[in-house]
């Protein structure tokens, strides 16, 4: 559908192009019934920067709030990318492993401990 | 006018004089140009005299009443501020929903003024413009009596100092500011049917009566007698709401899917915007009214399943996701509260974990889902607390494209997993907490790629860079210490013990 305006070809600036993040991008991140984060969560990046470092500089200090981070081994965990199964390759870049602007990675790991009981 | 009144007028002539008396026929311009906006939604009036007025009051009488109640109401406030009524709330923990209510609903009375005395100006039919006046009117004098009436708090609390500038700005504050905005940019029939008749005539009860009545509760004067005050009003807006819905489908037939579209949107946009009514109900009020769970089963399922009923004779159905909203009445207000709780660093209020007594009511007004799902949490973040490691979240939330809340809610079959649906459009991703929500973008893509999400905003550089204190402090104007972080010692806290000692 489209919009019913008061004038033809009503178009309004698309707010969030990733023109607008200064040559970084935007990465989601939901680790899977693991609500202690209430919500999967945001990150700016470098389209260049390797996945490996995007785990160990971004995802791991904003995961390291939860009892279970200690435990978590990435190298056990399963990836969806926007729906898809995925499997990263840790040496390639974000651009390269296709994982694009706003793109929602999910991340599933194996029970871990107790928590998981009510989703924590 | 008509000129052998010499007498006094009675009442249906004077009426008459006043109100439908006030229109013409133009002669020398063409109606379109008059009222440009009446036509684009495809919105089929046939005959606006049909319209019914739904006040039945004319403005010299419409001044008297409301002066008469605004002098009732400042001889209250005046008593309040004399007798040192912010000493006799239940606990300080309470002003946290007045100053929820004065960042985030009070600056929604004045968008409603704003809109109805633009969509007043956009009907053809004299009966429409008048209703819209005089609501628009109200929607000013609400503003203002609520503004006086938290006022008198505001010497003595933080966090509602600078309340404008916060609605435009701070995070949480985006979702009521957008759904407004969302309403107000839509054409005049969809504004009525979006304000009049979905959140004031079908919704309105779980704003109006959670708040008075957790004032009433919690030993806020200022605020009930605002709602006394009110409620007439109220009562009149509500009957603009119904007014409008059945004069729109008794006008054309065409009129009846645009009108089922927008109901399906706007139960669902009100619906969402209401979460923090529900938290506030469950959550913030120390003495409680009633659950949430329990107010959305009395008035929507309850009383809004018999609205529907009445409206089905029009070809109207129950509005989509409606037993979305019903599922989530039992997760909703706990979501809602954890987002505040984790990113309470960037709010104009406190937050705790609730204590262990109000624990055990939630897990009686919440039995299938508060010792499974939500007491562990909490326990948890007790324990954390305690050990000094009190959690906030440095990590910002991805945000639903259309209501702009965090992704917090859970999907409607699985309450362990977060509902996420996203799409491409012109080879732009977005992201949605809902089917509800992803639809309504799906209807009008080109206006929700616009959103200002509060998130990105940040990270785009455009909220004072990249330093997130300096975001909430200077951007926002949340006052660090001051008006955010944990109710455990806080400055509210110390200065409540100070005075009760006082006294």
């Amino acid at each position: 559908m489209s919009v019913r305006a008061n004038y033809a070809n009503y178009r309004g600036p698309v707010r969030d192009r990733v023109e607008n993040f200064h040559g970084n991008q935007l990465v989601y991140v939901m680790w899977e019934r693991h609500l202690l984060f209430c919500a999967p969560l945001t990150f700016l990046a470098d389209p260049a920067m390797t996945f490996d470092a995007f785990l160990a500089e971004v995802l791991t200090p904003a995961l390291a709030p939860h009892p279970e981070s200690e435990a978590l081994d990435f190298a056990e965990a399963q990836w969806r990318l926007d729906g898809e199964a995925f499997t990263p390759r840790g040496d390639a870049s974000l651009a390269d492993n296709g994982i694009g602007h706003k793109s929602q990675l999910r991340l599933i790991t194996p029970r871990l401990s107790d928590l998981a009981d009510a989703a924590i | 006018m008509n000129a052998k009144t010499s007498k006094r007028l009675n009442m249906k002539e004077r009426y008459r004089i006043m109100t439908r008396d006030l229109g013409w026929e133009p002669s020398y311009q063409r109606y379109e140009d008059i009222f440009p906006q009446e036509g684009f939604e495809g919105i089929k009036i046939t005959d606006w005299d049909q319209w019914e007025d739904p006040f039945r009051l004319t403005m010299d009488n419409y001044w008297k009443f409301q002066a008469e109640k605004e002098r009732k109401l400042y001889a209250i406030f005046d008593a309040v501020s004399q007798n040192n009524g912010q000493m006799k709330i239940s606990d300080p923990r309470y002003l946290n929903a007045v100053k929820l209510f004065i960042t985030a609903v009070t600056p929604l009375e004045y968008n409603a003024y704003k809109g109805y005395a633009r969509v007043g100006r956009q009907f053809g039919g004299v009966g429409a413009r008048i209703a819209c006046q005089m609501q628009s009117i109200d929607e000013l004098r609400h503003t203002q009596t609520q503004i006086h009436a938290m006022s008198h708090y505001n010497k003595y609390f933080g966090g509602m100092h600078d309340f404008p500038h916060m609605f435009d700005r701070v995070w949480y504050l985006s979702v009521p500011k957008s759904f407004f905005e969302d309403a107000s940019t839509a054409g005049p029939f969809e504004f009525l049917t979006a304000i009049s008749f979905s959140f004031e005539y079908v919704l309105t009860n779980l704003l109006f009566l959670p708040f008075m009545s957790g004032a009433a509760y919690n030993g806020d004067m200022n605020t009930v007698t605002f709602g006394f005050s009110a409620q007439s009003d109220e009562a009149r807006h509500m009957t603009l709401g119904l007014e409008i819905i059945k004069f729109i489908l008794e006008q054309h037939e065409d009129n009846v899917p645009i009108v089922q579209q927008w109901l399906d949107k706007w139960l669902w946009r009100g619906y969402r915007l209401l979460s923090i009514v529900g938290m506030m109900m469950d959550y913030m009020l120390p003495n409680k009214v009633m659950s949430w769970a329990e107010a959305w089963t009395m008035y929507y399922e309850e009383a809004g399943g018999a609205l529907f009923k009445e409206l089905e004779r029009y070809g109207i159905r129950p509005p989509k996701y409606a037993d979305q909203t019903v599922i989530g009445k039992d997760h909703v207000s706990h979501q809602a509260w954890f987002i505040f709780y984790q990113y309470g660093h960037a709010t104009a209020f406190n937050t705790w974990v609730p204590t262990a007594q109000e624990m055990d009511w939630l897990s009686e007004k919440y039995p299938d889902t508060f010792d499974r799902l939500y007491r562990p949490r909490f326990e948890l973040l007790a324990e954390k607390a305690a050990r000094g490691e009190r959690f906030y979240n440095d990590a910002l939330p991805q945000l639903c494209q259309v209501c702009q809340i965090p992704l917090a809610i859970t999907e409607p079959d699985d309450d362990t997993l977060l509902s996420h649906r996203d799409t491409v459009h012109d080879g732009e991703r977005y992201h949605f907490c809902s089917d509800g929500c992803r639809d309504i973008f799906h209807h009008e893509p080109e206006k929700y790629v616009q959103a200002w999400l509060p998130v990105h905003q940040i990270l785009q550089g455009n909220c004072g860079g990249a330093d997130m204190e300096k975001v909430i402090g200077d951007y926002y104007r949340i006052e660090m210490g001051e008006d955010n972080l944990d109710f455990e010692g806080s400055a509210e806290q110390r200065r409540w013990a100070a005075w009760k000692q006082a006294v």
